[in-house]
């Protein structure tokens, strides 16, 4: 891997960028490999650079039925925080975000981690007493995270509007000051970079249609590209959990929605902090480039299609131009949808199946892209040493069976 | 925006309706003799399928009644529409039939 | 102010009887009304009017329409400003200012400019692979690259204008008002359909407004103006001008931006909306969204000067504005040789006719030659020269293939430089829809395939360019829509319009003019212009392996402007094809997402902000609480009394009067929040059973009884008191923010599970006002408003319901209690609610009736060690949880929730429970959401116990009280437990959470 620095982009403009090499090469399937990961997003590209670095595996494939991190990883809103309530949550997206904040020096490749600070509103008195509960869980827990008035909210975000008369009043907020934001497409392929430096095969366009068994063991993969063979097989996907688990006779306790989002047109800067009203379903970022990024609910129904819908996006306009009337002039460039694997507990499975050598990660609902390189670390581990880490030990398939549930719902409503 | 015909308003806008996910499923007649992982696969295990779902819809702002949809999870065309008790009508509801 | 010295002297659809003063970038200029900020700007020679948004290069007006990636100015100052808007779509007014953005301190000396000679360093994606060192300093970068970045400014003050939003219905809605959509909307129309025709322009004719075309033996646009009268005639025909159908959704829905008064500026009338928002269902869709141009790349190929060759003839023929007085017409296709003629016939020195065509013959060449106009086949503009503005380009002969320049160069002077690479079908709104698009090899573009939705692409937006064949086309699918739609042509059958057919030849295809020099040394190819992405950036995606279109996108940014790409993605995807030797349609497109052009946030929120944002629920008494005074708090959109200050009392002292009041004498509570939900019929009683943990069998008549409902999880959901009015008649009450969702829950049972249960739900939460008296004295003041029912003890007791006349007004008054106290619940027809109240405060002022709020309920009723639902439970709490093991029935065989109660951890030992919390320092006041320590003395990460739901200074018993789940806490009455704050920890003892009266002798009493 040639390293990138300022001093490698000077040298390669002498030579009129002509001479970078590939970020990753494109090789065909090998027949055989030690582990294969279906699924080419963030999740996936880390679990594979995670199994090369942290446990020596290489003999690693990738597979993904289109291109890489064009799924969640590019459709996201970008917000990176770990201040969750259950315990098992908070340890989990603490070491995602603890790794992500080595990230950039760590795979050579800036993903433009930009932690100024996450900012959750509460506009009623539950919804105090719920911020208060979790700052302090999240603080006892060794993670930063402060309660602020709505004075000082004011000072954070001066376009937020603070009257007490607002129909959606602030009355405070918490804030997490290492949350923020990342550069979601550079976590993609910054991941795929190194781990291809490790001796990972990526291989795009190349669809899964079918998981080979003997007995109760995992043998390996068939693809549109023939079979590949495999002693271990782990499926990171998102917005299709349901259909790979299908292929192994797994019933999931998930189902799929589409997630709304939508850019402004780019602007001067205005807002330097994310800011998320989980009442209101208002989650608002501006970009380096200028554009405000905004989250808006799901589609009530299941869904694969990854197409804008009007009426989640009309009532969350409503509420941030209330929260925020500078915006009404502003204009949506852009709107998509993103499908999100949501379970009822709003946490995600990561963990070993009923089948051997068969492991799973997804239902990572609204929450995946601040998980990325947490979830391929963990997963990583689990696939080497055929049992979960501690952090993803509690996040089992068998929980829905126990009701041992990571309920974050009534926490977290929907995160990004 | 979906376009739901109720079978009993007729047509209407998604906004006026609430989706109550997956039907045909019913309440197991007695829960107690179920297993752990029965009982949750009743409560949580979902098909989810990537083709034609068939779900219960109520026409919450409206007149307040549930039915069954059929409907394409990828497309959103809605094949069939009927009340509740009533089977499903053959639509491939199957979904290992209709992976798109 | 200067006078217009590019304008012509005649022609155009200007108004030369009406000037506008408008500003641009401080200078005062003058125009006509008809023109865009556009067309004046070049009528006044204006040059350049932008930067771009990278290197700061300076730009000038390339195209006429919602394709124009340079010309973005911030339009007017102050709270009405609007930053990103396109000078060619805003249509001139009197008074008008607008400034280029992105550029400082003017567009024509630019400080950012110094990106240009830095560029060499700034290829596409230089961010990824710097700003790295040292660690952590990528914020302190970012703050530049941020302030760098954007272009306008957002206003810095609300919004004074209104936003509409207006639902209809279509069977057939044509989009685009240019021949195409005007045939088809007179065809749709005649059959008496409802048909709607929305077109983004200020008038209806699309590209026949640039004139010269011939319809029906007549000028094009004579017949556009009889087209137009005619459906303005139609009583079912509605013509939306100025509206830009932007979004196409399922089931063809499709929303319309119409512009109401953007274009009068200060004369807008106060009584219309700035815009509004058209939701359209329509039966069939007709898409005639035209087609865009798109140019040919050469070296430096965004001088201002250089544009496409339909926006010049536009300016020269819709607005007799001049974009240049010297120009070269490079173009691999007829279309522009139409140009040519029309430059020339305007009195503007047409240089050269530049043609990579080897020989380009045919009618238009030829009338070309014929007007004295030199036609350069196999040749190609290879490089603009100039520096603020192009001054020449340079010409060179193309070998066979297109691929190498031959020959000697040749420099032509020029000031305007008119390209055409052919059209792109305007295929934005049909790939929304879901359609799947084609590449035609002879267009060299992308056209509609299959559709998804009801729905027909015609004119040029379906690759077709002869006007013939467009009107023939529209016309054909106008009626195909109607009859689709129910409609069949009436009367004698009229037939489509026509005009004259016209002889063209094929295109070249021809994207990026090769040069002596290797692309990307020296000078630039642009592709994208607004982005300022290139070749030689694109080649060095694919060199670094972001081989598919959307990696080519996100890599380079291509496409991601406020344009979005319109005339420079399929050129980016031409070249990606070149480069990883494919061909264009396995390179694949990028995907087309709505809007098609920008939508105001405003206007998406309509009239849905402010009070309106969400409805605001006021009870009966509602103007009383807010006479004296009231604070209140937000429950759902309950607005609920919090507490009654008086003058000078803090939000203690006032919560603290109305406890002592409720314990010492009387207070009164408006309840009427509450839900409530009327229940009758046969099978009422089961399904109570079902619903609830308890037993309801028997219950009798007159009779109360509290209820805890479960999720099918086994976690407390709800609760309330239920009570028997009759036979198969119940009221069933629920918590103020649980009402609809445990209407809506038991509707769900009902009418999808238990089919054959005969049961009737009404929701009467506000057919009722509830004022609820509490306190010893509760009983004496109400026996001054009643004379029909028995107060006492014996014939009323604790949990009973008596139906009979209070203050004269009918009323039910139940004999429950959620403070501990002696209650009377009085429960009157709303409409009677301030009356009663009033006459409760009257007969209560011998006792100091005292109001309360839902803060001393909160007190009261945790003084108790009530729950409330949400607060001691969170959708993890079990019945058993909150010590409420006793209302869960054993015998009962099932009810919903019931078997998730014995799952292995829902029935494991030392879950959270509730208990009570006794700070060891009686005045300390725990915070509400306190994390419970064992082990304080541990440094975090520390293992948390559990936590505090509920917490109060209890005047009734001078200490603070709390209410905690604590994991194992039913076995921990005694323990000390700590709660670790900011800069203290707090220790309390662990109790039973019954803090007053625990044996219940107040309210029964």
């Amino acid at each position: 891997m040639k390293k990138y620095s300022i001093f490698s982009l000077v040298r390669n403009a002498v030579s009129y960028h002509e001479r970078w090499s590939e970020a990753w090469r494109s090789p065909e399937p090998k027949g055989a490999y030690e582990v294969v990961i279906v699924g080419g997003g963030g999740h996936g590209l880390a679990t594979a650079y995670y199994l090369a670095k942290e446990h020596g595996i290489t003999n690693v494939a990738v597979v993904e039925k289109g291109w890489l991190g064009l799924g969640n990883t590019g459709r996201n809103t970008t917000i990176i925080r770990s201040n969750y309530l259950w315990d098992e949550s908070a340890h989990l997206y603490e070491k995602s975000l603890q790794l992500y904040e080595g990230l950039s020096q760590e795979l050579n490749f800036n993903i433009m981690l930009s932690q100024r600070g996450c900012l959750n509103l509460a506009h009623n008195q539950h919804d105090l007493r719920q911020l208060s509960r979790r700052v302090n869980a999240i603080r006892l827990n060794g993670i930063d995270s402060e309660i602020l008035t709505a004075g000082q909210i004011k000072a954070l975000v001066p376009i937020l509007n603070c009257s007490p008369t607002a129909r959606y009043p602030v009355l405070g907020g918490s804030l997490q000051r290492r949350g923020g934001t990342a550069r979601h497409d550079a976590v993609a392929w910054a991941f795929a970079r190194a781990a291809d430096a490790r001796g990972v095969d990526i291989i795009q366009n190349c669809e899964v249609t079918g998981i080979r068994r003997d007995g109760g063991r995992v043998t390996g993969v068939e693809t549109t590209k023939g079979l590949i063979k495999a002693g271990k097989v782990g499926v990171v996907v998102a917005g299709h959990a349901s259909v790979l688990a299908e292929m192994v006779g797994l019933r999931l306790p998930i189902e799929s929605h589409p997630l709304q989002a939508l850019v402004s047109e780019p602007i001067k800067p205005v807002l330097d902090t994310v800011v998320m009203s989980a009442a209101v379903h208002v989650y608002l970022s501006q970009s380096d480039k200028g554009e405000l990024v905004l989250g808006a609910g799901i589609d009530s129904y299941n869904s694969y299609a990854q197409r804008g819908s009007l009426p989640i996006i009309e009532h969350m306009l409503a509420a941030c131009v209330d929260l925020f009337p500078i915006v009404s002039r502003l204009r949506m460039l852009r709107q998509w949808a993103g499908i999100v694997d949501v379970c009822p507990d709003a946490s995600p499975i990561v963990g070993k199946t009923p089948v051997e050598g068969f492991y799973v990660n997804f239902g990572w609902g609204t929450g995946g892209f601040k998980a990325t390189p947490g979830s391929g670390w963990v997963f990583a581990y689990t696939i080497a040493q055929d049992r979960p880490h501690p952090l993803n030990e509690p996040f089992s398939l068998e929980r829905f069976h126990t009701g041992y549930l990571v309920d974050e719902h009534g926490a977290a409503g929907v995160a990004h | 925006m979906l376009l739901i015909p109720c079978p009993w308003c007729g047509p209407r806008d998604e906004t006026e309706f609430s989706c109550g996910g997956e039907g045909h499923i019913p309440r197991p007649a007695d829960p107690a003799a179920l297993t752990d992982p029965e009982w949750a696969d009743y409560l949580f295990m979902r098909k989810n399928p990537k083709g034609v779902h068939t779900e219960r819809w109520v026409h919450s702002q409206g007149c307040r009644r549930w039915f069954n949809v059929a409907r394409h999870t990828v497309s959103h065309e809605i094949l069939a529409v009927y009340k509740m008790g009533e089977p499903p009508p053959e639509t491939g509801a199957d979904s290992k039939q209709n992976r798109t | 102010m200067s006078p217009q010295r590019h304008r012509l002297a005649a022609g155009g659809r200007i108004d030369r009887s009406r000037p506008l003063n408008f500003t641009f970038n401080g200078r005062r200029f003058e125009g006509y009304a008809g023109d865009t900020l556009a067309s004046a700007l070049i009528a006044n020679g204006v040059t350049p009017v932008a930067r771009s948004f990278k290197y700061h290069r300076p730009r000038g007006i390339v195209g006429a329409g919602a394709e124009e990636p340079n010309a973005i100015v911030q339009l007017e100052t102050g709270a009405r400003t609007q930053p990103n808007q396109r000078a060619t779509r805003v249509e001139l007014y009197d008074g008008l200012t607008a400034a280029s953005v992105n550029c400082w301190p003017s567009v024509n000396f630019d400080l950012g400019a110094v990106n240009n000679l830095l560029k060499r360093l700034l290829p596409a994606g230089f961010y990824y692979k710097t700003f790295m060192w040292p660690p952590g300093f990528w914020m302190r970068y970012e703050y530049f690259i941020r302030r760098a970045a954007g272009l306008g400014k957002a206003p810095a003050a609300p919004d004074p204008d209104r936003y509409d939003k207006m639902h209809c219905h279509a069977d057939v809605l044509v989009v685009g008002g240019g021949p195409s959509g005007l045939a088809a909307a007179l065809a749709a129309g005649r059959t008496g359909a409802r048909v709607i025709l929305a077109d983004g322009q200020n008038e209806f004719g699309g590209a026949l407004l640039d004139g010269g075309a011939e319809i029906d033996g007549g000028p094009a646009l004579d017949w556009v103006a009889a087209a137009v009268a005619e459906l303005e005639a139609m009583a079912e025909v509605r013509l939306l001008p100025r509206a830009t159908v932007a979004g196409y959704y399922d089931h063809n829905y499709l929303t319309i931006v119409e512009r109401v008064t953007d274009h009068l500026g200060a004369a807008a009338p106060a009584n219309l909306p700035r815009q509004r928002l058209w939701k359209v269902r329509a039966g069939q869709v007709v898409l005639a969204t035209g087609s865009v141009e798109r140019p040919l790349v050469f070296a430096d190929n965004d001088r201002p000067g250089i544009m496409l060759a339909s926006a010049a003839a536009t300016y020269v023929n819709r607005y007799a504005a001049k974009p240049g007085s010297r120009a070269v017409v490079f173009t691999n296709n007829d279309s522009a040789y139409r140009v040519a003629l029309d430059l020339a016939e305007a009195g503007i020195e047409v240089a050269a006719v530049v043609d990579p065509r080897p020989e380009p013959e045919g009618p238009l060449p030829a009338r070309t030659r014929a007007r004295g106009i030199e036609v350069l086949g196999g040749q190609a503009v290879v490089a603009a020269h100039g520096g603020g503005r192009v001054a020449a380009v340079e010409v060179m002969g193309l070998d066979q293939a297109g691929g190498g320049v031959i020959g000697e160069s040749r420099r032509v002077r020029c000031d305007l430089v008119c390209v055409s690479g052919g059209w792109n079908p305007t295929v934005h709104l049909f790939s929304q829809s879901g359609g799947r698009l084609r590449y035609d090899d002879a267009l060299a573009g992308f056209v509609p395939d299959r559709s998804a939705q009801a729905e027909r692409s015609v004119g040029a937006a379906a690759g077709t360019f002869a006007l013939a064949d467009c009107l023939a086309r529209g016309f054909e699918a106008g009626l195909e829509a109607a009859a689709e739609a129910g409609f069949r042509r009436k009367g004698r059958s009229r037939r489509a319009p026509k005009a004259p057919a016209q002889e063209e030849a094929p295109l070249r295809p021809f994207w990026v003019v090769p040069s002596t020099v290797a692309r990307g040394r020296g000078t630039k190819h642009f592709i994208d212009l607004q982005n300022d992405v290139t070749v030689a950036d694109v080649a060095l995606a694919v060199r670094e392996g972001y081989r598919s279109a959307e990696h080519l996108k996100r890599y380079t940014t291509m496409g991601m402007g406020t344009d979005q790409g319109k005339i420079g993605n399929v050129t980016g995807l031409a070249v990606l094809s070149e480069l990883v030797d494919a061909d264009i349609p396995s390179v694949g497109t990028t995907t087309f997402r709505p809007p098609y052009t920008p939508v105001g946030f405003g206007l998406l929120a309509g009239r849905e902000v402010g009070a309106l944002a969400d409805p605001v629920r006021k009870t009966a008494i509602h103007r009383w609480h807010e006479d004296r005074g009231a604070a209140f708090e937000d429950v759902g959109q309950w607005k609920r009394p919090w507490y009654f200050p008086r003058a000078g009392e803090s939000m203690h002292d006032a919560v603290n009067r109305e406890c002592l009041a409720v314990r010492n004498s009387v207070g009164v509570m408006d309840a009427s929040t509450l839900g409530k939900i009327d229940i009758q019929g046969p099978d009422a009683l089961r399904l109570l059973n079902w619903v609830y943990t308890n037993a309801w069998d028997n219950l009798k008549i007159g009779r109360c009884r509290y209820g805890l409902m479960l999720g099918e999880d086994g976690m407390v959901m709800d609760d309330g008191v239920t009570t028997r009015l009759a036979e198969h008649h119940y009221l069933m009450t629920t918590t103020t923010g649980g009402a609809a969702g445990v209407l809506a829950w038991l509707e769900m049972w009902l009418q999808t599970e238990w089919l054959d249960l005969k049961v009737h739900l009404t929701s009467v939460t506000e057919h009722w006002a509830t004022v609820a008296v509490a306190g010893p004295r509760a009983r004496e003041l109400l026996s001054a408003l009643t004379s029909d029912i028995d107060l006492s003890a014996k014939a009323f007791p604790f949990m009973s319901m008596r139906a009979g006349t209070v203050a004269g007004v009918p009323a039910r008054v139940f004999r429950i209690s959620f403070t501990g106290e002696l209650s009377f619940e009085i429960n009157v027809p709303a409409s009677y609610g301030m009356a009663v109240w009033n006459a409760v405060m009257m007969a209560g002022e011998k006792y100091g009736v005292t109001p309360f709020g839902t803060e001393a309920m909160h007190i009261l009723r945790a003084e108790k060690g009530y729950i409330i639902v949400g607060d001691e439970t969170d959708g993890t709490t079990t019945p058993g949880d909150v010590g409420m093991d006793w209302i869960v029935s054993k015998k009962k065989p099932d009810f919903i929730g019931k078997r998730s109660l014995s799952r292995p951890d829902t029935a494991r030992e030392g879950r959270k429970q509730l208990v009570g919390l006794l700070t060891q320092d009686p005045k300390e006041v725990l915070p509400e959401g306190g994390q419970i320590v064992a082990e304080p003395e541990k440094k975090p990460p520390m293992k948390m116990i559990g936590h505090v739901t509920s917490s109060y200074w209890s005047a009734s018993l001078g200490r603070s009280i709390a209410l905690a789940l604590v994991y194992g806490g039913h076995k921990r009455h005694g323990e000390t437990v700590h709660v670790p704050l900011i800069g203290k920890t707090v220790s309390a003892v662990v109790s039973e959470p019954r803090f007053y009266d625990p044996e219940g002798v107040r309210l029964r009493g």
